[in-house]
């Protein structure tokens, strides 16, 4: 049609449409401009294509809600007049025409369902499938897949349906219609016993008696039992509210909450509300008459005669238990009416049951002992030997019962033959159960005297651990804790303070805070079974052992730390739960280990710690990152902190010389037990050069009165304590403080010492002072609080290189000043108003140069060399180096005083040092 | 047509000292570059806080304000503000133009040692000697710290932030890297007092120098030595370390007037710069140029490399 040449239009191929020919004198049409070749739907919108083809679709207005002008909520429409005829909206009355059509999503067209379509609709396909099978490698392999065609129904009701069966009918020969059963008659009242559930087959009767003889029926349907299973703590058959039901449904009916499925009688009220217009509203007696109820007429619950069935039936109509066996209740509901009125309503498929069970004997279970514990707990195994057989006697006291106890040997120990023996069996003759009997006479003989030998060690040492046991288990009461003799005798140490109280060991858990409250305070009353009567008595055994057992270690741990020497403390930084940890790990215990790690440079696994952290939530927004403990409330390391060189480490301090050895032991084994007993005290590397003397037990006693510089001295006694494995007198204390007294890294015993006495010389401890300073590990021995004490002055620290520290402070403080300025973190800092910066470099160099030297020199020369160096410079700062005097000669130091030093500086200076320092004031400033 | 990169260069180190600074504020605490190199913050013994254009040798601003030495100062990402901390035991946020105080924090119980802007300038952390770092916001106007980080047992002498990580050495001989993204805190024993930490600028690394006159390369993963680097002296004072701008070199200042300069792989001791008689106590280096900067007395050093011809112009 495109060419019009014939001839070519043999030899070309044209596709498509061709254009058709202008007319003469008509003008091209236009070509319909982009923005006008729209789609619309039915109603004239614009309709845009969502996905593949027109797979998907738009909703409103760019697939927002609503139009161009936003979302119009539909006006509002009074619905007072029609009120009546409002009905339920479903989704249907919010949905698009569309929607409905055929190819919507709820279409509304009639269309054959799979039941009735037919089976060999798609003839095509098969075929095609046949021509597959014939072609298939496999012939006949298709075949299967016509076995296996998907399922819409199943197999049984295929067959069913093919036999004629069809849906709503029941299983079953068809039944002839049945002579109508005589009912009993309503009037009469029968009595005794219910009727046994026979009668039940009158259930399938029905009312209809027009119907022909030779009519047969198909049975009645059955509606399956439901065995869905039950997976509420409802009441058996109970259905929540349904608001439906509630609202709009039935008004006349009282709700019920246990009709799954109404009644007769529900039904016919439900009739008669809905014929009276009445939909809305709960009504009734207990609601009253609400707002929304447009006649009150009904609030007083009138009774009227057509609430109640007037025709007698057989069966309720809407009961679907047809052909359902079990026992039909509402026939004899009449019969049964009084035991109902107890019972309340009968579920659908149950009846009163006729005879009452026999009742069940209950048996209480057995009571246990009081002591009981249903936890298990190891104790160490301790083999007998004659070394340790104080550690083994003092294991078992603090068990509170023996470990070889021949009358609580438990029977699981015993053999056959030995339960035999027990029981009064004689042995049984016949085939030998054992090698022995194969054994020679001789060898019998040679074995038993063996066997008897050691039974008798054995007899003996329970014998031993026996008496033992009796002695401690009088002492104590039963409690089966580890610490129990320890804590009360701790308690009533007299070490006990009323500062115990501000510990909140337990503040996580208010109750138990008041019960260990409690607890403290009968202690201190002197009342010995305090922790029986705070315990919780709604609790079990368990949780009272466990809890008994905390609070006694609380007691002891927290007994006189109060917050003015805790907050001396360092803190640890582990689980304050963990129960078998005396003093939790905690990164500063290995640090031996570490050592020796970075000494070897194997950093790593052995040189780090990793603990849980919890960054602040507005500090995760900060640096935008995600609260890496979303649900957590904590902040920083978890866990309560608690004291680290805890004060339970230097109660037993005092208790080493006051108590019997076997008392202190017993405290010690939790120690020995806990996973960390390796832990070493960072100072006390030396511990291998032990030496006992005196004067240092002397030490060691004094310092443990000394007050708040025993948490100095606490760390390493109680490492010394942990190091050693037997019964602990004081001996270890003096070994720890002989360790600190020797050694390069002695250093911060020595300085106990001198703060104790506080009588050296400050040429002595400055000596020290400057031997430590060198050593290396002296570093190590940083003070634990944030400020250092002045003892623990170090160089490493960035102190205050300002010229006049001024507090008045110990006799070794002289000394301490000029670390400060000497020994600075960082350097010393150049004459500010000096204008060469040539010169500025050249003193501190120098000064530097000559600090090294001297470091090994006396104290008095090294100050000497000072003196004179500054003299050098004092033509360049005179004030600064008056200061300096002045303060050497108050011999006061102050490790971050830098801000309040102008005003006590003037208050140390004389006026003439005063106006001179004025005089240079401006230059400081420029 | 692009060519490709040209074949990396070796590493050039600064050998030429292109200008001294008398900065005339006392002995010069801490030296610092801003953000992109281009100017650095002097904190001096005298309260101030200077603000220079090193290559000119220009002063461009002096902030006062502190009540004592200023010790360490740092600048934030968009160079609007300033904070510094010092002997005062305040941190103080300044504005850069104004020369003003922003904000003045209050609550380190002893001087300020390092202070720290984190990568958007909301925070900042502040180690001290009181054996905390604290975590000021500088958005809202609350005066207490956001957080308070007191793991460490002994002063803070060094803080390092990263985008989630908080790098801190502590005089105990830990360096504590709180890790706020996975909550997680990891503490690495060193054993000597840390003087210094840094992130390497790959993020995998951290440099501790401590005063056992050593610096260690540690695995930030896994704590593991990489690498260690002796040789300069620092037993006494609190000296800076980094790395040089591409990862190459680890610098460290050192008692005896001199940079030092080692290999980061081997180790090696590249170069030991004399930068003058007296200590060298701190140092920057320039973030993307061999650029150094060091401080010794009352003075800052700028040090080029060798081919380095200033522009013109320079003062």
């Amino acid at each position: 049609m495109a060419a019009p040449d014939s001839d070519s239009d043999e030899d070309l191929v044209s596709y498509g449409t061709g254009l058709e020919p202008l007319e003469e004198g008509e003008r091209p049409k236009k070509p319909t401009p982009l923005q006008d070749q729209t789609v619309r739907d039915e109603k004239g919108r614009y309709k845009r294509f969502h996905g593949a083809f027109s797979g998907g679709f738009s909703a409103g207005y760019f697939n927002t809600v609503g139009s161009k002008e936003g979302w119009t909520p539909s006006s509002f429409v009074s619905s007072r007049q029609n009120r009546a005829d409002k009905s339920v909206l479903g989704p249907e009355d919010f949905m698009d025409e569309e929607d409905l059509s055929e190819f919507g999503i709820a279409p509304k067209a009639i269309v054959t369902t799979d039941d009735f379509a037919s089976k060999t609709k798609d003839r095509i396909r098969e075929k095609a499938r046949q021509l597959a099978a014939a072609t298939a490698p496999i012939p006949g392999a298709t075949l299967l897949d016509d076995f296996i065609t998907p399922a819409t129904l199943s197999v049984g009701f295929e067959l069913l349906r093919k036999m004629g069966w069809k849906e709503g009918q029941g299983i079953g020969p068809r039944v002839k219609r049945r002579p109508r059963r005589q009912k009993p008659d309503p009037g009469v009242k029968i009595y005794g016993c219910a009727l046994p559930p026979g009668g039940s087959e009158g259930s399938e009767d029905e009312d209809d008696d027009d119907l022909l003889e030779n009519v047969t029926f198909a049975p009645k349907d059955v509606m399956p039992v439901d065995f869905t299973p039950k997976d509420n703590v409802h009441g058996l058959a109970y259905k929540g509210l349904d608001p439906h039901q509630a609202l709009f449904g039935a008004s006349g009916e009282h709700l019920n909450l246990f009709s799954g499925r109404p009644e007769g009688t529900s039904n016919l009220l439900g009739d008669i509300g809905v014929n009276k217009g009445r939909k809305l509203g709960i009504s009734g007696q207990a609601f009253g008459v609400g707002a929304l109820e447009e006649e009150d007429d009904d609030i007083y619950a009138t009774e009227t005669l057509s609430k109640y069935d007037t025709i007698l039936k057989d069966e309720e109509p809407g009961d679907g238990l047809y052909g359902w066996t079990a026992p039909k209740q509402y026939q004899r509901q009449k019969e049964s009416e009084k035991d109902l009125r107890y019972i309340g309503k009968i579920l659908d498929g149950f009846s009163l049951a006729s005879k009452s069970l026999s009742s069940k004997k209950i048996y209480p279970p057995p009571e246990l002992p009081r002591d009981y514990r249903p936890v298990h707990y190891f104790r160490p195994v301790v083999a007998a030997t004659s070394e340790n057989s104080h550690l083994l006697q003092v294991l078992s006291e603090s068990a509170g019962k023996s470990i070889h106890d021949p009358g609580t040997q438990s029977r699981h120990q015993l053999n056959a033959s030995k339960r035999g023996e027990l029981l009064g069996e004689t042995p049984i003759q016949g085939s030998a159960t054992s090698v022995l009997e194969f054994l020679s006479q001789k060898d019998k003989e040679r074995f038993k005297e063996m066997k008897q030998a050691t039974d008798l060690k054995a007899a003996q040492l329970r014998a031993q651990s026996l008496a033992q046991n009796a002695a401690s288990s009088r002492a104590q009461p039963p409690s089966p804790d580890v610490g129990h003799g320890s804590w009360h005798t701790a308690l009533r140490g007299g070490t006990v303070t009323t500062k115990a109280s501000n510990f909140k060991p337990f503040s996580k858990d208010p109750e138990k805070q008041k019960r260990y409250e409690k607890f403290l305070a009968s202690m201190k009353r002197g009342q010995k079974d305090a922790l029986e009567h705070c315990l919780d008595p709604s609790m079990t055994e368990w949780e009272r052992g466990r809890e008994r057992e905390e609070f006694s270690r609380a007691a002891l741990l927290y007994a006189s730390s109060h917050s003015t020497l805790s907050s001396r403390f360092t803190h640890a930084k582990e689980d304050d739960d963990a129960d078998q940890v005396e003093v939790p790990r905690d990164q500063e215990n290995d640090v031996n280990d570490k050592q020796s790690a970075v000494k070897m440079k194997m950093f790593g696994k052995l040189t780090r710690d990793t603990f849980e952290w919890h960054p602040d939530k507005l500090l995760c927004k900060r640096f935008n990152v995600p609260d890496p403990y979303p649900d957590s409330t904590l902040v920083g390391l978890p866990r309560v902190k608690r004291d680290k060189y805890s004060v339970f480490n230097f109660l037993t301090l005092p208790e080493t010389a006051s108590l019997p050895t076997t008392q202190v032991s017993s405290e010690k084994v939790p120690q020995h037990r806990g996973p960390d007993k390796s832990r070493k005290s960072r100072w006390d590397t030396s511990k291998q050069e032990k030496k006992d003397d005196s004067i240092s037990e002397y030490l060691s006693l004094a310092r443990s009165k000394v007050g708040p510089l025993e948490q100095e001295s606490s760390p390493f006694v109680n490492k010394e304590e942990v190091h050693m494995k037997e019964s602990l007198s004081d001996k270890p204390v003096n070994k720890g403080v002989d360790s600190q007294a020797e050694g390069g890294d002695s250093r911060p015993s020595m300085d106990l010492f001198k703060a104790i006495f506080a009588s050296s010389s400050e040429e002595k401890s400055s000596s020290s002072e400057e031997e430590q300073g060198d050593s290396e590990d002296d570093q190590e021995g940083a003070g634990e609080a944030g400020f250092r004490s002045p003892q623990e002055e170090l160089p490493s620290v960035a102190h205050t290189d300002e010229p006049a520290p001024q507090e008045p402070a110990p006799s070794f403080v002289i000394q301490k000043t000029q670390i400060d300025e000497r020994e600075e973190f960082g350097p010393r800092l150049p004459p500010v108003f000096c204008p060469n910066a040539r010169q500025k470099l050249e003193a501190p160099q120098k000064e530097k140069r000559k600090k090294n030297k001297e470091k090994h020199k006396t104290k008095k020369e090294h100050r000497r060399k000072k003196e004179k160096k500054k003299k050098h410079r004092k033509h360049k700062h005179k004030g600064k180096q008056k200061n300096k005097k002045s303060e050497k000669s108050s011999s006061s130091e102050s490790a971050d005083s830098s801000d309040s030093q102008s005003e006590e500086d003037t208050a140390d200076m004389s006026p003439q040092e005063l106006l001179r320092r004025l005089k240079h004031l401006p230059l400081q400033r420029q | 047509m692009s060519f490709p990169e040209p074949k990396p260069r070796g590493p050039v180190l600064p050998q030429k000292r292109l200008k001294t600074l008398d900065c005339g504020q006392g002995a010069v605490r801490a030296v610092r570059f801003n953000v992109d190199g281009n100017y650095c913050l002097t904190c001096g013994s005298d309260k101030t806080l200077k603000l220079w254009n090193p290559l000119r040798g220009t002063l461009l601003r002096t902030y006062s304000g502190h009540g004592y030495e200023v010790l360490d100062a740092a600048g934030s990402f968009d160079n609007s503000n300033l904070c510094s901390g010092g002997g005062d035991k305040a941190v103080v946020l300044w504005d850069v133009a104004s020369g003003q105080v922003v904000r003045k924090f209050r609550g380190h119980a002893g001087k300020v040692n390092t202070v720290q802007f984190n990568e958007e300038a909301t925070v900042i952390l502040s180690g001290s000697i009181d054996s905390t770092i604290r975590c000021w916001d500088c958005r809202s106007r609350r005066p207490d710290p956001v957080q308070k980080l007191d793991e460490a047992k002994d002063g803070v002498s060094s803080v390092k932030v990263s985008d989630h990580e908080v790098l801190a050495g502590s005089v105990d001989g830990r360096v504590r890297r709180y890790d706020l993204r996975m909550g997680q805190l990891f503490s690495d024993y060193v054993g000597s007092p840390i003087t210094c930490t840094c992130f390497s600028r790959d993020g995998q690394c951290t440099l501790v120098s401590s005063l056992d006159s050593t610096l260690r390369l540690l695995d930030k993963d896994t704590g593991e030595l990489l690498g260690e680097y002796t040789g300069h002296k620092n037993q006494e004072y609190k000296l800076d370390c980094c790395l040089s701008e591409r990862d190459t070199h680890v610098v460290s200042c050192s008692e005896d007037g001199k940079v030092f300069f080692w290999d980061l792989v081997e180790g090696a001791l590249a170069l030991a710069l004399q930068v003058g008689p007296g200590v060298v106590q701190s140092l920057a280096y320039h973030p993307t140029e061999p650029c150094l900067l060091a401080a010794t007395g009352g003075s800052i050093h700028c040090w080029r490399e060798e081919a380095y011809e200033p522009e013109s112009g320079t003062g």
